[in-house]
């Protein structure tokens, strides 16, 4: 079923058109990528998407209710992993509903029991400055996860950490997607990312940014931890690369 | 180990110089190469200090007294403006210059005025405190409050947060390194600030009992109360920094950026 659609979104900024005729959706438990080169406007639309800014047209619908505009009707979890350095881990994935209206007390104990689902138990009283990078990626999840009503924006979320660090996240959060029942949008630039995660691929590309392809990657969940190394990978690798360098010309 | 012998040498090097000045100045009191009525010598201060501690104490505390309270009263309206300013960015740019422009009028040429329009009790005192420390903190919240990471303002809007909530939850922390960097600087001008304004009129404080002793030519006395005026500076300063450490506690698991804006 249809969970989030974005119906031909346009957004210029001082004359020029960063995006447009955005048109993608995304289906219940599902996870697409959104794979551009730099500057093809990535950003802005999750922007748009997440409610953050106005785009100048085309709307977004969740579960077909209009929510152009609105933030906090899903959630969003930015480039950098923007834990608070003033709060203890736990306080930085409460805030959510905190801000929601919860006092600090009760959020916390909703909070705790995610901890260790999220590889973070142990971590709830330290601050974001005495963690690992892979453990504030993780951390900064569980408070997207706690903000969300099923539906997570990420905005290249894996691309400041190691190689190794980056094959772990994968797989958990493939773990946790199918867990928690999640739907996923995925913004990067890194094409092998997309292939191993995704299952569908919108190609970003030009300038103004337009949707030039779309690829379905059909590989169940439970194949894509050793996907990587695969030959059909490298096939799937070859066609999507084919099809960032022809909208690049 | 390398730390550690660091920090020593960090704190044994200005204990060394200040040594080394105290000494200079020993030996030019005692070869008289600066006579004695002029430059009176260590340890007749240090004796002056102790025969004079009950008395001093008396002053320190007035002294004390209107600095703090004089603090306190400009902390709170630097908060309060730096609010504002930053909600209302045309207040700010109101504002603001004529707050610098302000910064350029001599203490010392409002001290006697505020005298004339308060009299000789408390009140001239604080103001004139409140007028010097409150500066330093107003612009060390402004500037606290832009640096806060626009994308963390984004992560908290995309959370539908208000205006408030954004403020308290990123903002004021954001801000709190730089506010105590205006407080420490506004704490030393406090105590300085204080024993001006009591120079120009008063019945109490450091600053009286200075006038009154530089009046007698008790330059032992005089030399007692800068020293205890150094004294309680640099307390003051101190309470500043410990204040800090409470207030920031996630600080001291980051060192790279602890020492930052301190």
């Amino acid at each position: 079923m249809e969970l989030l659609r974005t119906d031909r979104i346009t957004k210029s900024y001082q004359d020029r058109t960063i995006v447009r005729d955005i048109s993608i959706h995304l289906e219940k438990q599902e996870l697409i990528s959104l794979l551009g080169l730099s500057g093809s406007g990535k950003t802005t639309i999750l922007n748009i998407m997440s409610g953050l800014v106005q785009p100048d047209s085309g709307k977004v619908f969740l579960e077909d209710r209009d929510i152009t505009g609105q933030p906090g009707q899903i959630s969003y979890m930015l480039q950098k992993d923007l834990m608070l350095p003033h709060k203890r881990v736990i306080d930085n994935v409460a805030l959510p509903l905190v801000i929601a209206g919860m006092g600090k007390k009760e959020a916390r104990e909703k909070a705790d029991p995610y901890f260790a689902r999220f590889d973070l138990e142990g971590t709830q009283m330290l601050y974001p400055s005495q963690m690992s990078g892979g453990m504030r990626q993780r951390a900064a999840l569980l408070r997207t996860y706690l903000s969300s009503r099923g539906v997570i924006l990420l905005d290249e979320p894996f691309s400041a950490l190691d190689m190794i660090t980056r094959e772990q996240l994968h797989a958990w959060y493939l773990d946790i997607m199918a867990e928690m029942k999640l739907s996923t949008i995925l913004i990067t630039h890194d094409a092998d990312e997309a292939i191993k995660l995704s299952d569908r691929i919108y190609i970003l590309a030009g300038s103004p940014g337009e949707i030039r392809h779309e690829f379905r990657i059909d590989v169940p969940r439970d194949e894509r931890k050793e996907f990587n190394v695969t030959p059909e990978f490298a096939a799937w690798k070859r066609q999507i690369r084919d099809a960032l360098r022809e909208s690049a010309e | 180990m390398k730390e550690k012998s660091a920090s020593i040498r960090d704190k044994l090097l200005p204990a060394a110089t200040f040594a080394g000045i105290i000494a200079l100045w020993w030996i030019l009191s005692a070869t008289e190469i600066v006579p004695g009525y002029m430059l009176p010598s260590p340890p007749a201060v240090a004796e002056a200090f102790i025969r004079d501690f009950p008395n001093l104490m008396e002053h320190a505390a007035v002294t004390l007294k209107e600095a703090i309270y004089g603090l306190l009263i400009g902390t709170a309206l630097a908060f309060g403006l730096a609010c504002a300013m930053d909600r209302f960015l045309n207040l700010e740019k109101a504002v603001l210059p004529v707050l610098v422009t302000t910064q350029t009028i001599p203490t010392i040429a409002i001290a006697p005025l505020l005298v004339l329009w308060m009299g000789f009790g408390m009140a001239p005192k604080i103001v004139l405190v409140v007028i010097t420390t409150f500066f330093p903190i107003a612009v060390g919240l402004l500037d606290g409050f832009k640096s806060a990471d626009p994308d963390a303002i984004a992560l908290l809007r995309s959370m539908k947060a208000t205006r408030g909530q954004i403020f308290r939850h990123v903002k004021i922390p954001a801000a709190l390194p730089y506010f105590f960097s205006g407080l420490r600087i506004s704490a030393s001008y406090a105590v300085v600030g204080a024993v001006i304004s009591e120079w120009l009129g008063g019945f109490e404080g450091l600053g009286v009992y200075m006038t009154r002793v530089r009046k007698a030519y008790a330059f032992d006395k005089m030399f007692a109360v800068i020293l205890l005026i150094v004294i309680v500076s640099l307390l003051l300063m101190k309470a500043v920094n410990l204040l800090k450490t409470v207030s920031m506690p996630w600080l001291k698991y980051a060192p790279e950026t602890a020492g930052q804006h301190g």
